[in-house]
């Protein structure tokens, strides 16, 4: 997928300005958070599990080449056929040959973030194979050819009227004219339409949430049923997996699979959690007749050798996303890339360059929430540190910033001008914005439109830390 | 591909600054995957008996399954038939071929047509065994083979489950040691379901709805009496 993360800043600042999506994310942040509350607090070992689930990846992390290849060899036993690709272009190539070979013309796909890391729906629709996203916010969006704007919630920007817009311009068999209001009366429309998609595909494409070397399994969860219609329907199945997916045992995907929905959803456990081995077998009445799965590299060795490691202990919940005030402002597309959120900052920068994205990471307050609800405790605010100081270091930074550090670092060197700028500063808005009719918020203040536009300013208390500390003695109180 | 292989492996082994075979961390490595261990089995997992049937059921119906309880097969049918009716559907089944449900009376009841087989898009209602029940989240899992089509567990509108009640077991772990017991270490059936309710999106404005593209209602039928079938332990 084309990245437009190079322009975050008017990504950022168009979503402030769209009513829509403003009003379709204030309905998101009610919902996520509180599920996730509740079922954490269902779950009194909650955070021994987080413990177990994180020793787990990084076990195999550190072990990774070990279990891939043992997956490898238990998935070919089993009569997978594994491809090991490099990068993007090699992934959509093999993709391609599969689709060629087995005479594919309609592709049903499961909701893959892999798959939209490496556009496989623009590259085969170029190549003339019609893929079909199923997962039905997946598919309201590849209508509206609109990218997701969160990984488990691809459609969350989008009210009923624009979903039912979407149906109605191209669901042509169905009369114009029919009612559309009611979410359940498009839910069945879709599946009627979808239905048929996934009798008609010769072959199915899902991602993968987990591989398990012990038996060279794939592990697939979904609430919709679709992942495994995808898996089961169509002659030939494809699963693109990135390499660090690969855990050691079942056990180990089960203790996954206890933080995964609860992190996620706020559900116990998805509805369905599928593990696959294989294509069909002796007696066997359904199943497809071959599966391929592919090892997809596309940046994650190079991760695995620097600062960002631990960021591949990603299961992809969704709940760094969840609990950011950011993302609760601009929502997901304003990102530009695939992925969103902290996790999205963190790994946008390491997969497109920092170049491309290296505004993301500044898309954070570091109120430090993200690693609070992180079922695998990603430092993601030490990442998105790290990753501003590489963006400053390469002389990326936006100027503001640069001459703002600048002026900051000549005041700091000259510790009573400091004192004085500061006791100026603080105490002046102090008092003004205590007058009555501030009630200790600003409004607006002159050149700080950026953030007063959208939201107010908190008064200062008046005082500096300065001051503070020397009327109460320089002693903790 | 087999450079991409190399070239894949080659890079990770540099990240991780191997330098020899790591004979050391292989042999951690193959341990662990010999002799697979439970990692930290919560409390409501750990039910058994009686327990682990009420936490079953209360866990299945709070994600929108519905129980009923029967005391033999013999009752099936007209369990069914009553469900369907009930439902205003057709009274017409596929069922599973699975030897575990060859005992159930269908001739009871005349009406009900029975077919055996996968499921195809016209079926509207399935019904299948269950390899075992998951106390800890209402779990049912269900394992694919010539007796049990995965087609039957998605397709269909309805899905009836039959469950023998001492097929319950508190954990996942424990299926995974059944399944262990059943076909060996490391040994798959080609597909592994868990289905937790029936299917469901909130895709749409965030509001739940039941039945996107799998069933839409999930009835499970517990079963007293000892089952028939060698893999119960």
């Amino acid at each position: 997928m084309d990245s437009t993360a190079h322009s975050f800043v008017d990504n950022a600042h168009r979503a402030l300005h769209d009513a829509k999506l403003q009003h379709s994310l204030g309905r998101f942040k009610e919902g996520f958070p509180v599920k996730r509350r509740a079922a954490v607090d269902r779950m009194p070992e909650f955070d021994a599990l987080r413990e177990a689930a994180r020793e787990i990846k990084d076990h195999a992390i550190a072990n990774l080449d070990l279990y891939l290849e043992r997956f490898t060899e238990r998935a070919e036993a089993n009569g997978t056929r594994v491809h090991w690709c490099t990068d993007a272009e090699a992934a959509r190539q093999r993709v391609l040959e599969i689709c060629r070979d087995s005479g594919a013309r309609t592709v049903a796909k499961g909701k893959s973030m892999i798959g939209e890391e490496i556009g496989i729906n623009e590259f085969l629709e170029a190549e003339g194979i019609r893929p079909v996203e199923t997962d039905l916010g997946e598919y309201i969006i590849q209508l509206r050819h609109e990218p997701p704007s969160h990984i488990i919630a691809p459609a969350v920007h989008l009210s009923k009227d624009q979903v039912a817009d979407a149906f109605r311009s191209h669901h042509r068999d169905y009369p114009e004219t029919r009612p559309l209001e009611e979410p359940e009366v498009m839910l069945a429309e879709a599946r009627a339409v979808l239905r048929q998609e996934f009798l008609a595909a010769e072959l199915g494409i899902t991602g993968a949430n987990m591989l398990v070397a012990e038996t060279g399994s794939v592990v697939l969860v979904t609430n919709e049923g679709n992942g495994d219609l995808t898996q089961t329907l169509p002659r030939v199945q494809i699963v693109i997996a990135s390499l660090e997916k690969v855990v050691p045992t079942l056990e180990d995907a089960t203790t996954i699979l206890r933080v995964l929905a609860r992190s996620a959803t706020g559900q116990d456990l998805s509805v369905y959690t599928t593990f696959t081995t294989g294509p069909r077998r002796g007696g066997d009445l359904d199943g497809p007749s071959e599966v391929h799965v592919l090892l997809l590299d596309n940046g994650r060795t190079e991760m695995l050798g620097n600062e960002f490691r631990e960021m591949l202990r990603c299961i992809r919940c969704g709940a760094c996303i969840n609990h950011c005030p950011i993302y609760a402002a601009i929502g997901g597309h304003a990102y530009g890339w695939v992925y969103s959120g902290p996790m999205g900052a963190v790994l946008i920068p390491n997969l497109i360059g920092i170049e491309e994205a290296g505004n993301l990471p500044n898309a954070s307050t570091l109120c430090g929430r993200c690693e609070e609800v992180c079922p695998m405790q990603i430092p993601l605010p030490r990442m998105l540190r790290q990753l501003r100081d590489r963006q400053y270091r390469a002389r990326n930074s936006p100027a503001a910033v640069r001459y703002g550090l600048s002026g900051w670092a000549f005041l700091a060197r000259r510790p009573a001008l400091y004192r004085l700028a500061m006791s100026l500063g603080v105490g002046g808005l102090g008092r003004i914005g205590r007058l009555k009719r501030n009630g200790g918020r600003f409004r607006r203040l002159p050149f700080a439109d950026g953030w007063t536009g959208t939201r107010d300013l908190p008064a200062p208390a008046g005082k500096t830390f300065q001051q503070m500390w020397s009327e109460r003695g320089g002693r903790r109180q | 591909m087999s450079d991409a292989r190399e070239t894949i492996l080659g890079s990770i082994r540099r990240a991780l600054d191997r330098r020899e075979p790591a004979d050391v961390a292989a042999a951690a490595v193959a341990a662990r995957l010999t002799n697979p261990k439970a990692n930290v089995i919560p409390e409501r997992g750990r039910s058994q008996g009686t327990d682990a049937l009420e936490r079953f059921v209360f866990e299945a119906e709070r994600v929108n399954a519905t129980t009923e309880r029967v005391a033999d097969l013999a009752s099936v049918p007209e369990r069914v038939r009553a469900y369907l009716q009930a439902a205003n559907l057709p009274a017409v089944v596929k069922v599973a071929p699975d030897p575990d449900l060859a005992a159930i009376p269908w001739d009871r009841e005349p009406l009900l047509q029975i077919a055996t087989g996968k499921a195809d898009d016209h079926d509207a209602v399935s019904l299948t065994g269950s390899f075992a029940g998951v106390a800890e989240s209402g779990t049912l899992v269900l394992l694919s083979g010539p007796e049990s089509p995965t087609t039957l567990n998605f397709l269909p509108d309805y899905h009836v489950a039959i469950l023998f009640v001492d097929r319950i077991v508190g954990s996942y772990e424990d299926t995974w040691a059944r399944l262990r017991a059943r076909a060996g270490a490391g040994v798959m059936p080609r597909v592994v379901n868990w289905i937790t309710g029936p299917s469901r999106t909130a895709d749409i404005e965030q509001t739940l709805l039941l039945g996107a593209h799998g069933p839409r209602r999930l009835h499970i039928i517990l079963v007293d009496g000892a089952s028939s079938s060698a893999e119960t332990s």
